[in-house]
């Protein structure tokens, strides 16, 4: 199924135009921690229930997470558990996980949203500070250990959370929302450091 | 000089460290470390405001956070003027400039003081009483004239320039007050490694222990113990302390508000520093150790400056060493003001007197008095107090009546007892308890999981606070799930102790009296007050409040609701539980809408969504406006050219050549599954099996009560996958919608639906021109009529890039929609710019698109529409499924008063007068003439100038609308009536034509 | 700000996540377009607005967007429970006297 949107002519012929992702090189630093605008990144919504989880898992080359608030990652790839039947998958790696789900017969829904999204990396001592400046969840190493993933809230914008290291998250968002949350976040920065 | 009452050696500032500050103009020294109220008790300035109602001389009561008098205006410049600042809160720092409010012309000198003298007039119940009648004059002379002459202080009138910040915390353990009863509970729970937070509204923690010299805690003074435990503690990694931190509200399920002064007591805090801290804490266990406040006694002329709490000249004194006069009198209830008049004494200073109300009490601070050599009067009572801007005298009676004796005093500290501070335990929902014996309210039936100890619970005595913290702290760390303790609990080995006093009025302010005794003194509230509003009829506590506004001030009580309590409990002849006490609420002590807005102002007030175009539409001088939280571009206009004339040439050239015309802000969302066309056909009220792969359909979505929610364009782009299309503003709550039916009410079907709004940036090409802009970009798509007809869609690639190419129209020309995934969106616009230059293409805005689909009698959802309207009303039956048995809405479009006649309807309106273009927004009516109010049938949805049909155009929705074609209906107008024509909805290319043209 | 126990979280989570979306066990008809007037106006109009037990539906809209049921107390604003949606009105209330 879902092979309309999965013909694999993506590599064929080079864009005679250029991309420009938002927010392109910004970064900002503060004591104890950075946020950066991270490059572009293949992105793919995956909704499917639970009989077709272990075919998309071989598909895709890792399993899919099943428990709540959780990831799996693995050769560049990360696939963050949003919700009981969705998850994100991320591919900084350069391959496509639309492509790689095109050959699952097994139920499922994979839609590209390579840009709908923007990733912004919160990394330092005070990161977690940082994103607590208008993220409500804890973000303890105990409620929100390395690894963890979550859609959630930073101000009044949406967010989805992956904690890549004890003191490293990713926060994705949609597109135009990016300068909202960069914006947001260096404000935080500003004040985790101080 | 740090000023003349500095007492050499006394108190616990370092003399060498001076800091000059004004008051009103005037410079003194004080010394880092003061509080603008100790820096000004220094240099003998006790008059440091006016009262809020009477205008009466006040100085300061307290040395704390419940301070009613003492309000200034902290001015750092002309953007930073901080009205009612607690003179006894704010820190001294080098520069400090405060002045007095409420008072011209000068603080000593003021005209409002007259309301003193005609204060019968302005007794409890005053303004309801007053300003009834007549009822114009409120809004015209009272309000405005009352508003003038009343309030505290003077709001800054520039915008704020400081930024205030936020943070969520989450800890095991959330310790509130940080006296020795906060810090043993905090020390007990951080020891066994649990996530502590510990705040307290000082600088420097200790709470009582700043003026109780008796306390030794671990072989040291208590004050020292307190700074090595705050030490110890804020090395722990498991603990946060915060300090200058207070604990404005307890919400439901331990979520506490702590607002942290980051900014206020530094000389320059520095831009990267926010003036406050908004903390927003989730805490398994808190920990209340909030403390007590002591109560003031109440009798005549108890305002007058000069005049304070015994425990606050005893934390002047052994805190900042400055005694608060030199010839002092002391009127006390219970034993805590004979420690202050000991202090004093011991310092140098003269104790004129002690009045005791109480008959014969003994104690070793009663000896110890005695022994110095201090006058003591038991069984008396100071009935009032002489001098004006300052106390000059106490006046002594034997409590039962006799004979007066005044004695001469700079100053009168007074005691009735302490009141446990359960403003925070009742926040948290929690039930007080009265208890008789000591005569104050207790922590009684808990709601939260809290508790309180030391003073705040009504634990009398160090020794004993600290045993009930430590235990307490301990418990909370266990209850949220700490394993092991290892710590050792503080040990005390001196305190002080002392409990009881009175409440209410002290004799000489008893019922019979009309003599001004404060029991309020922000709101200028008297005994006198309370006891006539319980005779005008006030019966609840909750009544006597609002009737005389006793706690109702910034200070919400704090040293006054207990007093007025009694004295309406005794005039009532109740019994004080019966009469129960009012309600504690947030904040605490008030709050800046700063640290509450925090980050939420400027850039960060709201998202500002822009499309990956924006940066070329700017580039060309586009105006924009707000739809929702995106910008859009409204029109390009070219230099010498109104909005008027851009749009008319906009307009134009679309139906001529082409327009380029930004769609992405459009909601877009993929409905994938082998159920998308039956889910659809639930949520849509068109048919959509037998449309096939690669055609499009104008969709109308209904909510279940029949009425138009949204519409759009759907493409079909496999069996198994929709592109659907929605309104900008309407995108959110249409996946919404869609997901709350997938999810709750047809979970069976397999599809699953993705915003895809900002995957896609979407270029709209339209205009005769527009197969020739978009072709030679084009590649795998064959452009040509019969293999992309109008209303249909194509995958394949524009510029090298992947595209959803749709061929569908907003504007009645042959049109496409180019989406492309939108970092190459303004790329892709540019390739597609540079084409359309070559023949003539224009970029149209918002506007001209509104007029465009205008001129086709194509509706906007939201404009044309309001929630009200069924596609019947619309016009737009066409759309509906005949066949189909369900859909979301068919059972509301069939409701009685949506099928009956006479419903309005969507209409077009042309004006008799070609040149007149009606307002969108105004009433119609069949007859001009009829009497006012007129009978309004319809009004106009959307109204333009159309360059294209060289007059205007409107739509409208009219009663019967349809059948009314022909007829003429009048608009009134506040300069005429306008005649209009009601018409059919399409005013350009009737037979479509154009969209293969 | 209130804790919203998710039942597909399987966790607590802010109330900031959290959408309420009305009244909840109010079944849509399999033949709607059979429903009489009266009945159509109970289905959209008659919510029963209690003081004290009130059953409602509410989305993890910023978490993981599912919707699910919750029973709440209108008085004391405390949660009762969370069920998924879907799930029968439970029988038995932990805590509640009836």
């Amino acid at each position: 199924m879902a092979k309309a949107a999965a013909k694999k002519t993506a590599a064929a012929a080079s864009p005679s135009v250029d991309r420009r992702p938002a927010l392109a090189g910004r970064t900002t630093t503060a004591t104890g921690v950075k946020v950066e605008v991270l490059p572009p990144a293949e992105r793919i919504s995956l909704r499917a229930p639970e009989a077709s989880v272990a075919a998309l898992s071989k598909a895709l080359g890792l399993t899919l997470p099943k428990k709540p608030k959780t990831s799996a990652s693995k050769g560049g790839r990360t696939v963050l558990w949003l919700g009981p039947d969705e998850w994100l998958v991320i591919d900084e790696g350069g391959n496509d996980p639309l492509a790689d789900c095109a050959t699952v017969t097994e139920l499922h829904s994979a839609v590209g949203i390579s840009h709908r999204n923007v990733a912004i990396s919160v990394t330092g001592p005070a990161a977690e500070a940082t994103i607590n400046s208008g993220c409500p969840q804890d973000l303890s190493l105990d409620a929100f250990p390395a690894g963890a993933a979550s859609r959630t809230i930073l101000g009044k914008a949406e967010i989805v959370l992956l904690r890549t290291a004890d003191d490293a998250f990713r926060v994705e968002c949609w597109r135009s929302f990016s300068d909202y949350v960069f914006t947001f976040l260096s404000e935080g920065a500003r004040d985790a450091a101080g | 000089m740090s000023g003349a009452f500095r007492i050499p050696r006394a108190g616990r500032l370092s003399q060498a460290k001076t800091a000059r500050f004004s008051f009103d103009g005037q410079s003194y020294t004080g010394i880092e470390g003061d509080t603008l109220a100790s820096a000004l008790l220094a240099n003998g300035v006790h008059l440091v405001g006016r009262s809020f109602k009477y205008h009466r001389p006040r100085g300061f009561l307290s040395a704390g956070a419940e301070e009613p008098n003492a309000l200034v205006q902290i001015v750092r410049d002309d953007a930073r003027k901080t009205p009612n600042v607690r003179a006894t809160v704010q820190e001294l720092y080098d520069g400090l400039a405060a002045n007095s409010q409420n008072r011209w012309p000068s603080l000593s000198f003021d005209v409002g003081a007259v309301n003193d003298l005609a204060s019968p007039m302005f007794s409890a119940g005053f303004y309801y009483k007053t300003f009834m009648w007549p009822k114009a004059a409120w809004k015209s002379l009272y309000e405005p004239k009352i508003r003038e002459a009343a309030g505290l202080g003077v709001s800054p009138d520039k915008p704020d320039p400081d930024h205030y910040s936020s943070r969520y915390a989450h800890c095991d353990v959330l310790v509130l007050g940080g006296g020795a009863a906060g810090i043993a509970a905090a020390l007990a729970a951080a020891e066994t490694g649990v996530r502590v937070i510990l705040a307290d509204e000082q600088a420097e923690f200790g709470g009582s222990l700043r003026f109780e010299t008796g306390a030794r805690i671990d072989g040291q003074d208590g004050f020292a113990w307190a700074q090595a435990a705050i030490a110890r503690l804020g090395a722990m990694d498991n603990v946060r302390v915060l300090s200058r931190t207070t604990a404005f509200g307890y919400y439901a399920q331990n979520f506490v508000g702590l607002v942290e002064r980051v900014g206020d007591h530094l000389k320059a805090p520095g831009h990267d520093l926010p003036r406050e801290r908004l903390w927003q804490v989730r805490a398994k266990r808190v920990v209340l150790a909030s403390g007590a406040i002591e109560r003031h006694m109440v009798f005549a002329n108890n305002d007058r400056p000069g005049i304070m709490l015994a425990g606050a000249a005893r934390t002047f004194l052994n805190h900042y060493g400055v005694a608060v006069g030199r010839n002092v009198g002391v009127y006390t209830a219970n034993d805590s003001a004979y420690a202050a008049a000991i202090d004093l004494k011991k310092a140098g200073v003269n104790i004129a007197a002690i009045v005791d109300l109480r008959d014969n009490p003994t104690g070793p601070v009663i000896d110890e008095a005695r022994a110095l050599g201090i006058e003591i009067n038991f069984g008396r009572a100071v009935i009032r107090a002489g001098g004006k801007l300052r106390v000059s005298s106490m006046t002594v009676q034997p409590k039962n009546g006799g004979g007066e004796r005044t004695i001469s005093v700079d100053a009168i500290l007074m005691s009735a007892g302490w009141t446990p501070s359960v403003h925070l335990f009742s926040q948290s929902r929690g039930k007080v308890a009265f208890n008789d014996e000591t005569k104050r309210f207790v922590p009684g039936t808990y709601a939260q999981d809290c508790v309180s100890v030391g003073a705040c619970n009504g634990t009398d005595g160090l020794s004993a606070s600290v045993d009930e913290a430590y235990a307490a702290g301990a418990k909370a760390a266990r209850d949220s799930g700490a394993k092991s303790a290892k710590g050792v609990k503080p040990k005390v080995d001196a305190s002080e102790s002392w409990s009881r006093g009175m409440l209410g009025a002290a004799p000489g302010a008893g019922p019979d009296t009309t003599v001004k005794a404060f029991v309020d003194f922000q709101n200028d509230v008297t005994a006198k007050d309370i006891r006539q509003a319980v005779h005008e009829g006030m019966r609840s506590i909750e009544h006597v409040k609002r009737f005389t506004t006793n706690g109702m001030a910034t200070d919400q009580g704090k040293t006054s609701n207990m007093h007025g309590l009694a004295i309406a409990a005794e005039t009532l002849g109740k019994p004080i539980p019966e009469v129960g006490l009012t309600t504690f609420r947030a904040p605490y002590t008030p709050v800046t809408f700063g640290a509450i807005v925090s980050h939420a102002r400027g850039p960060l007030f709201d998202p500002t969504r822009k499309t990956a175009t924006h940066p070329w539409a700017e580039a060309q001088g586009a105006v924009f406006e707000d739809v929702g939280q995106w910008k859009r571009a409204w029109y390009f206009p070219k230099a010498g050219e109104d909005m008027h004339a851009a749009v008319d040439r906009e307009c134009v050239a679309v139906r001529t050549t082409a327009g380029l015309f930004d769609a992405s802000t459009l909601g877009k969302i993929e409905v994938v599954g082998p159920d998308a066309a039956k889910f659809m056909e639930l949520l849509y009220t068109n048919p959509w099996e037998k449309l096939e792969p690669g055609r499009c359909r104008y969709g109308i979505m209904l909510r279940e009560d029949g009425f138009i929610y949204d519409d759009g364009v759907v493409g079909r782009l496999a069996p198994d996958r929709f592109h659907v299309t929605t309104t900008t503003g309407g995108a959110p709550r249409v996946m919404n919608h869609m997901e709350d039916y997938l999810q709750t009410e047809f979970p069976h079907l397999n599809v699953w639906l993705t915003s895809i709004t900002e995957q896609w940036a979407v270029i709209a090409v339209q205009g005769p021109k527009s197969r020739d802009i978009i072709a030679p970009l084009v590649e795998g798509i064959d452009m040509s009529d019969e293999a992309l007809p109008h209303m249909s869609v194509r995958e394949g690639k524009i510029c090298g890039v992947p595209t959803r190419l749709f061929r569908m129209s907003f504007t009645g020309e042959r049109g496409f929609e180019v989406n492309v995934p939108a970092d190459y969106g303004q790329a892709v616009w540019e390739a597609l710019w540079a084409e359309g230059q070559k023949h003539g293409a224009t970029a149209y805005g918002t506007e001209s698109m509104h007029v465009l689909r205008a001129e086709k009698g194509y509706i906007i959802v939201g404009q044309d529409t309001d929630g009200t309207v069924t596609p019947n009303d619309a016009g737009l039956d066409w759309a509906v499924g005949k066949k189909k048995s369900d859909f979301v809405g068919i059972r509301g479009m069939a409701r009685p008063d949506l099928v009956a006649k006479g419903r309005k309807q969507l209409v077009g309106l042309k004006t008799k007068d070609p040149k007149v273009v009606l307002e969108e927004g105004a009433q119609i009516v069949e007859d001009p003439k009829q009497a006012i109010p007129m009978k309004m049938i319809g009004h106009v949805t959307s109204s333009y100038w159309s360059q294209n049909c060289g007059r205007s155009i409107a739509l409208a929705l009219v009663a019967g609308g349809r059948d009314r074609m022909g007829d003429t209906l009048y608009v009134p107008m506040p300069n005429g009536v306008i005649e209009v024509e009601v018409t059919g909805m399409v005013f350009f290319d009737e037979t479509g034509g154009r969209l293969n043209g | 700000m209130l804790l919203i126990r998710c039942p597909y979280c399987e966790e607590e989570r802010p109330e900031l996540e959290f959408r309420n979306a009305g009244e909840a066990h109010i079944a849509r008809s399999a033949n709607m377009s059979g429903e009489s007037d009266d009945d159509f106006e109970k289905f959209f109009f008659i919510r029963s607005n209690p003081k004290g037990i009130i059953y409602e539906r509410w989305r993890h809209m910023h978490g993981c967007a599912r919707f699910f049921n919750a029973v709440r107390d209108t008085v004391t604003d405390k949660f009762v429970m969370t069920y998924k949606a879907g799930e029968p009105k439970p029988a038995k209330l932990p805590g509640v006297a009836k």
